[in-house]
């Protein structure tokens, strides 16, 4: 039964997957670009669970084309505008991070952050 | 509708556009309107205050045109006025005491920067308070995370650079659960805003099938809101972030951005899921676990450091601990000893980061211990300030401390296992508490003539002096005169649902 619901169900399930490898990126990862992919990645995964969510199957996007048809046409577009806002926050995100992996990189030369970490304790700051 | 009802939403805006309006100021330009937006915000809030103190229930202010299921709302009782006045206050009193401290870090051409990401910071917690629109709230979660890590990276040193990657990194792991738990929450009810929400799951929690989604999606948003105010073993990044990035930055940080997630949180808890199903779900069980691990860990961590800085830092992990253990008690006494310890942790934090600053400055800039012998004597002010600060956190009665861990005691009593978990933690982390903070004082008032430190009059910076003694009143006030706050918060928490 439950394996039933999971195969009929795999949209959400892939997007579950994907948030825990993006998830697990960020948080593992040495690299600090390879974070910042994990972390477009967990934050895609949310998107696409929320524009699954808000997809029923054989409507159209609520945008009018030659005059209004009933409410039955259309999908609810709320969610669509979740995914549009959160994309402009991660954006925003993403490139506070890259700026500050450039600033890291121009000083120590590396992109490890534990190594990052080892040669700070070495500077005695 | 009064005007008054419409003050919360300008004081957002104000903030909101003060910020990109500073960025085409000087530095001394932005520092000015940056003060006076903060008290002029201030004082719109203490009016709102007063509006809803006198009409005794909260009140709901529609943003735009649309009617509640589809428009933005802001939703002001009792204590997200109270809140949002206190914030004002503790961060105008943290900028005036780190002032000096900041022109001499801050490359002055970008001076104005700072105060843009102060505004934000402002208006992002201001929205944390009021909204009642859960998506809105996770947006200005972002801006928060945003201008936090922008405050901490503006003193630059490697240092302040690793600092706020590693904030960055677990704030983004904790917003990323964050979106997913609200996202879950909009799927199980097809609402957004807190109140609609309520009502849906109210409809649907006694059935079977939504049971494991519902704790699924809480869990979700409790562990990202955990992460982002730095419950125990999400902590690392704190010290470092806390320990080397400005005064005023280590002080608002440590004492307003973790408290405003906190909120956020006691607003999910009693306006979107209701604290019905919160008393009954494991949850909360397992915020006490870790709460109780935060105290003692967090104070461990703190005796073993040898940087006054990172010391305090340490001690906010261990501050967090006792305000999850509250949550954790499942009780309203439970919350509002929470609440309460959060009102008395920012007042001291914040002293303690600008008092701490004042003995460093005395003692050659230097932040270890074996340097800072005989501050005390070199700055009078600062040294009474710290001990004021220190008694406080350890529990001392007639300070705030003392007060908030009466009221957890007396949460506990009513509990039939948990009492005596928090009985034993109170006790140990207390003792903790007192090893480290009281180590500190006798070293500031052990005298030492080989030092060769400056010493600071009161007079000498008289905005940090200011700041100071502004601070302890507020210490003494929250310490002494206890009651009305606290039935403020009770009267706050009967209005949050």
């Amino acid at each position: 039964m439950n394996v039933v619901n999971l195969l009929q169900n795999y949209e959400e399930a892939v997007a579950m997957i994907l948030f825990g490898i993006g998830f697990s990126n960020l948080l593992l990862q040495k690299n600090l670009i390879k974070k910042i992919v994990g972390l477009n990645i967990m934050d895609t995964a949310t998107y696409l669970f929320l524009a699954l969510k808000g997809y029923i199957k054989g409507r159209k996007a609520p945008i009018v084309v030659g005059g209004v048809q009933s409410v039955k046409a259309y999908i609810n577009p709320i969610p669509s505008g979740l995914v549009l806002t959160g994309i402009v926050v991660s954006v925003s995100v993403t490139a506070l991070m890259l700026s500050l992996t450039i600033r890291l990189y121009r000083r120590y030369h590396t992109l490890d952050l534990d190594e990052i970490s080892i040669r700070l304790r070495r500077e005695g700051l | 509708m009064s005007f008054v009802q419409n003050l919360p939403f300008i004081s957002i805006i104000l903030s909101l556009f003060s910020g990109p309006f500073s960025s085409i100021l000087s530095g001394k330009w932005a520092k000015r309107v940056n003060y006076t937006v903060m008290l002029l915000i201030g004082l719109m809030n203490l009016l709102v205050f007063q509006f809803v103190l006198q009409t005794g229930e909260s009140y709901v202010y529609m943003m735009g045109h649309f009617p509640a299921p589809w428009g933005n709302e802001i939703r002001v009782g009792v204590l997200e006025a109270f809140l949002a006045v206190f914030f004002c206050c503790i961060m105008f009193l943290c900028m005036i005491g780190g002032e000096k401290d900041r022109e001499e870090y801050v490359e002055s051409g970008k001076m104005n920067l700072y105060y843009i990401m102060v505004n934000l910071l402002l208006c992002s917690l201001l929205a944390l308070i009021y909204t009642n629109d859960i998506f809105t709230a996770y947006v200005f979660v972002e801006i928060n995370t945003i201008s936090a890590c922008g405050l901490i990276m503006i003193r630059q040193n490697g240092r302040t650079l690793e600092a706020s990657m590693r904030y960055m990194i677990m704030s983004l792991l904790g917003s990323g659960l964050l979106l997913l738990g609200i996202c879950f929450l909009y799927d199980l009810t097809g609402q957004l805003l807190m109140s609609n929400i309520k009502e849906a799951v109210l409809q649907v929690s006694h059935l079977p099938e939504y049971r494991m989604p519902l704790m699924v999606s809480l869990g979700f948003i409790s562990v990202g809101l955990a992460i982002k105010s730095a419950l125990y073993p999400f902590h690392t990044w704190l010290p470092d972030a806390y320990g080397y990035s400005t005064v005023s930055s280590a002080a608002i940080l440590s004492s307003l951005v973790s408290k405003g997630y906190i909120f956020l949180l006691i607003k999910i808890f009693y306006r979107v899921i209701g604290f019905d199903i919160i008393e009954k779900s494991k949850v909360i069980h397992i915020l006490f676990v870790f709460g109780i691990a935060g105290m003692i860990m967090g104070s461990l961590s703190a005796i073993q450091e040898n940087n006054i800085r990172r010391m305090i830092a340490y001690s906010s992990v261990a501050q967090i601990g006792y305000i999850y253990m509250g949550f954790g008690l499942g009780t309203t006494a439970g919350f509002t000893a929470s609440i309460y310890h959060i009102f008395s942790h920012a007042a001291t934090k914040s002293l303690l980061f600008v008092a701490a600053s004042g003995i460093t400055d005395a003692s050659g800039d230097s932040t270890t211990f074996s340097d800072l012998t005989g501050a005390g004597f070199r700055n009078k002010l600062a040294g009474i300030a710290f001990t004021v600060g220190s008694l406080s956190m350890v529990g001392f009665p007639m300070f705030s401390g003392f007060i908030s861990k009466i009221l957890f005691a007396q949460a506990a009593v009513g509990h039939t296992y948990k009492i005596l978990p928090t009985f034993i933690a109170l006790a140990i982390s207390t003792i903790l508490n007192a090893i480290y903070f009281m180590k500190t004082v006798i070293r500031l008032y052990t005298p030492d003539k080989k030092n060769k430190g400056r010493c600071i009059r009161i007079m000498d910076e008289k905005r940090k002096s200011l700041a100071l003694l502004l601070f302890i009143v507020l210490n003494f006030i929250l310490g002494l005169s206890s009651e009305p706050i606290i039935h403020i918060i009770e009267m706050g928490l009967g209005m949050i649902a």
